[in-house]
Formats: structure tokens, sequence, C-alpha cells
């Protein structure tokens, strides 16, 4: 009696109606498309963006070449070379991030005991050959330089998570 | 023809008109009444095949938009005012692609097997009757010329698979082939329900039939029409069309994340000769199940007047139905194709070919 029933009701076509409605429900409902140039999604204030390198506010880059960023960095991304400076200073002559190999975890900038490397908000850049996104020292300066007012904004506001 | 022109055209043209026809009569001679009639029938195709080819880009961006709304998105909206531009921008991509011909294949016929499918999908709109007089060629067996023509597409996807020199193609095209016949059995059985109750082949009067009935005589015309007494007969030709087009649920040819169908070796325009002729088979398609089940160009009721405009309403709504149909179900298994074409869609128009037979001996008769 019930393959009698089941063969009845597949004739009738009733799941296939059954899924018509559902579709044809979805038709009229508003539409949640984002239409990205003009409409763009929330972003949280610990998006992992692009790259950047901090200064302190008189000037000087944050960075002391401790090299903690490079040691955690589980894509091997970071390259540093440090040296003396004439003030005696320990500094960085060369951070390199290979933005091909980074995988955005966010790790370097947990390690940076001086915040130095951060990620920014920023995640609309590309490169059009693989070497446009080896990202170097001066530019990833340029970078904190450029973004410091949204960085500096984004760790006050995270700050009352830690 | 002459007389046509002299209605249409406007009066201070006739003079120029009349002198025109004399020239020509003059110059031919004897000639010039067969040279008229190829002339007058070239423009009637072309005033036929012109707008097609515009409803069929128009289908393919309607197709996107539908089914956009569907799974709750917007569809394109990029090209033009709301995207109305959309299908002349992918057709200039598709001129502007590579045709890649592969090393071993027969070039010839490689070229050719899109025509072959494209061709037949618009040679069947020479009888298809717009309305009681708006029709190219008014034969008496036009069901069975559209019947013949349209299945002559499936050389065109043998061919596709045959000439690439592809084991895929040719393995993609062997089972379209078959699926395309298989529920060309049951099309024609269902076909056969329609051909008895309006006891004729000819399409216009297919459709003078279903202005007659009790409902009809009532003022309700939409319910005389062959949908609703040969209703079985409908669904089974409905999902026979959606198979024969080789559309979603069975689109098995285009399978394009799992499996591969007899154009796999096609690109650029070659590829895209390929989507006009589904495009257009399934304009076909919506138009003869608004002609046979529908009733053509026939108003829904009896006190609004009956126009072409009602035809091209049930072939967009038939139309809507088959993207609809796209946007909901998932792609059938071969095999199951298979099983519903013959152990199901086959016994029941051949179950429901008895019963209207046996009804219409019977005294309950609806058709005389």
């Amino acid at each position: 009696m019930g393959s009698m029933k089941e063969i009845f009701n597949s004739l009738l076509l009733k799941e296939l109606l059954k899924g018509l409605s559902v579709t044809g429900r979805h038709t009229f409902s508003r539409k949640i498309t984002v239409q990205y140039p003009e409409e763009k999604t929330p972003q949280s204030f610990r998006f992992r963006g692009l790259h950047a390198l901090r200064r302190y506010s008189n000037g000087e880059e944050r960075c002391i070449a401790c090299k903690l960023c490079e040691a955690v960095c589980p894509a091997m991304a970071i390259t540093i070379e440090s040296a003396q400076r004439e003030d005696g200073s320990r500094r960085t002559t060369r951070y390199d991030i290979d933005l091909n190999k980074c995988i955005f975890c966010g790790f370097c900038e947990e390690a940076c005991p001086v915040d130095a490397i951060v990620e920014t908000r920023v995640y609309e850049y590309h490169g059009e050959s693989q070497a446009d996104l080896y990202y170097t020292k001066p530019m990833l300066l340029a970078n904190g330089d450029r973004y410091e007012a949204e960085i500096a904004a984004d760790r006050e506001q995270d700050s009352k998570y830690r | 023809m002459v007389e046509t022109l002299q209605q249409l055209l406007p009066g201070f043209l006739i003079p120029h008109f009349n002198w025109a026809m004399q020239l020509g009569q003059g110059f031919f001679g004897d000639l010039w009444p067969s040279i008229l009639t190829v002339v007058w029938t070239v423009i009637k195709v072309m005033l036929i095949i012109a707008p097609l080819l515009m409803a069929v880009a128009y289908a393919t961006f309607a197709e996107r938009k539908v089914i956009g709304w569907m799974q709750v998105r917007i569809g394109p909206n990029r090209v033009g005012p709301w995207g109305l531009f959309q299908p002349l921008a992918d057709g200039l991509k598709v001129l502007l692609k590579e045709i890649v011909v592969p090393a071993n294949a027969d070039k010839a016929v490689f070229l050719l097997a899109p025509l072959f499918a494209f061709a037949p999908a618009l040679v069947a709109w020479a009888v298809i009757p717009f309305n009681e007089f708006l029709v190219l060629a008014n034969v008496n067996a036009s069901l069975l010329f559209v019947m013949a023509v349209t299945s002559v597409s499936v050389y065109g996807i043998i061919l596709a698979g045959w000439s690439p020199n592809s084991k895929y193609a040719f393995l993609g095209s062997m089972r379209s082939a078959a699926q395309m016949i298989s529920y060309e059995v049951a099309m024609g059985l269902s076909l056969v329900v329609v051909l008895m109750v309006s006891n004729s082949l000819n399409l216009v009067d297919i459709v003078k039939v279903q202005n007659e009935g009790r409902f009809a005589d009532m003022g309700l015309k939409f319910l005389s029409w062959n949908w609703l007494p040969l209703l079985p007969m409908f669904v089974v030709y409905v999902i026979s069309i959606f198979a024969e087009c080789n559309r979603a649920p069975f689109d098995l040819a285009e399978g394009e994340s799992e499996i591969i169908g007899y154009h796999v070796e096609y690109s650029g325009m070659s590829f895209a000769v390929f989507q006009l002729a589904e495009y257009s088979a399934m304009l076909m398609g919506c138009t003869l199940v608004s002609l046979l089940f529908l009733g053509g160009w026939l108003s829904p009721v009896a006190f609004l007047p009956d126009s072409i405009l009602w035809l091209f309403l049930k072939i967009f709504s038939v139309l809507i139905l088959f993207f609809w149909v796209r946007a909901t179900f998932p792609r059938y298994r071969y095999d199951q194709v298979m099983r519903l074409g013959w152990k199901v869609l086959i016994p029941v128009s051949l179950i429901w070919l008895a019963v209207v037979a046996c009804w219409m001996l019977s005294p309950w008769n609806i058709w005389k």
C-alpha cells in the first residue's frame, strides 16, 4: 500500500511542485547581493590585510630587528637582516615580506614586542607579477605612514580585549 | 503579395510602387511573378529569423536574470541600463575568441556540425503559425514537418562528437543522441493523442479546435484548451521537451563540473552556435507547447480578443518555466534519464493514449 502511495505521489510530481514553490517564493524575496565596488560588507577592526611597519610619533621606526616575526612566520615569508646604526642602536637593514607566501595569519603582529609590524585593513591592492607582491622595508614603512591613523584607531579599539 | 503591400504602404508611395512593378514586369516578362514570390518569401523568412535571433539573445539574458532572482541574487546588471546590453557583450566576447580545431579533427565536419544543430531549429519556424493568417507556410502536415525537422538536429550532435576525434566528445554525443531519440518516442506518443482529439496535423487547425467545447461556449476558453483534458500528456510533453532541448534537469551534455558532453572540443563562436541552437530549440519547444496545449493565439476568456500577443505571452510563460526548473532541480544521472524516458513517460503516454481512444469512442466524447 505504501509503495502504491509512493508511485501515485511521484506521478503527481508532488515533490517537484514543492521544490518549484520554494524557488518561486525566493524569486520575489529581497536580494542579498552586495554590489562590490559601490557597496562593501562590514569589516572588523581585527581584519588582517596588507602589512605595514609603524613608526613612533617622533618619526623613529619601531622595529628593533629582534626577528621574532621572522621566526614565528609559518610560511617563512619574512626576511630580516640587521646591523648597528651610527647611534649604536640595532636596526634592520632589510625587512622583506613576500606576500606570495604570506598566509595572513597575523602571527608576526602577535609576536612583535614593539608593535612595529602590523596588518592593516587594506585588501584592495594587486600585483601584476610576483615581483610586485614582494614588499621591501621602504614599501612597508610607506604603508605604515599612509595608514597610521587607521592602524592606531584599530589597535585602540582592540586593546580592551587583550 | 502585391495586394498586401498596396494595403500596407503609405499612400504617397503607392504610385512609385506600381511604377516599380510595371518596370519589373517589362524587364523580366513572364519570370516576374516567380521572382516576386522568391523575394517576398525571403522577406518573410527574414521577418521571422531576425526577431527570433533577438529573442534567443535576450532569452539568455532573461535566463540569467530569472535564475539570479530565484537564487536571491540580482543577476547581470553591469552592461548598459539594468544590464540590458549583456547579450551584446557576450556575443562580442564569443566572436573575439579563437576557434580551436583539434589536430586530428575532420575539419570540415567539425566546423559544419554546429550548423547542423542550429539550422533545424530555425527551419521548423517556417510552419509555425503566429495567428490564423500569419504563417510562412501553412502546410497540411505542419506538425509532422516540425517533428521531422527538429529530429535532424541529432545529426549535428553526433557529428560534433565524432568529428574532433576525441573519445570524450564521442561518448558525450552518443549519450545526448540516445537521450534525444528516447524522449522523441514519448513526445511522439503524446502528440498522437493531440492529433486524435484535433483530427488534424495542421497547427492552425489544432489551435482552432481548442476554441470549441463546453467551457468555450461558457466563455471560459482556457478550460477548453488541450492542457486540461489531456493533462497527463501535457506534463509528459513538457518533460520530453526539456529532455529534447538538453535542458536542465536533463542537461547531461553541459554538466560543466562533472561530465563531458558533445561540445567539449568546441570553443569561441563554434561553441556559441551550439548555445544558439539550444536556445532556439527551446523557444521552438515553448512555442509548440503553447500551440498544442495552451491554445496558441486564443485569448483565455471570451470577452478578450484573440491576438498574437497571447501567443507571445504563452511562449514567454513556458520559457520562464524552463528557467524555473533549471533553477530548482539537480541534474539527473544518465541511467535515471533513461529510466524516466523508457519506464515512466512511454508507459504513461501509452496508457493515456488508450484511455483517450476509449473516451473518444464512448458516449462522453467531448471532442466529436
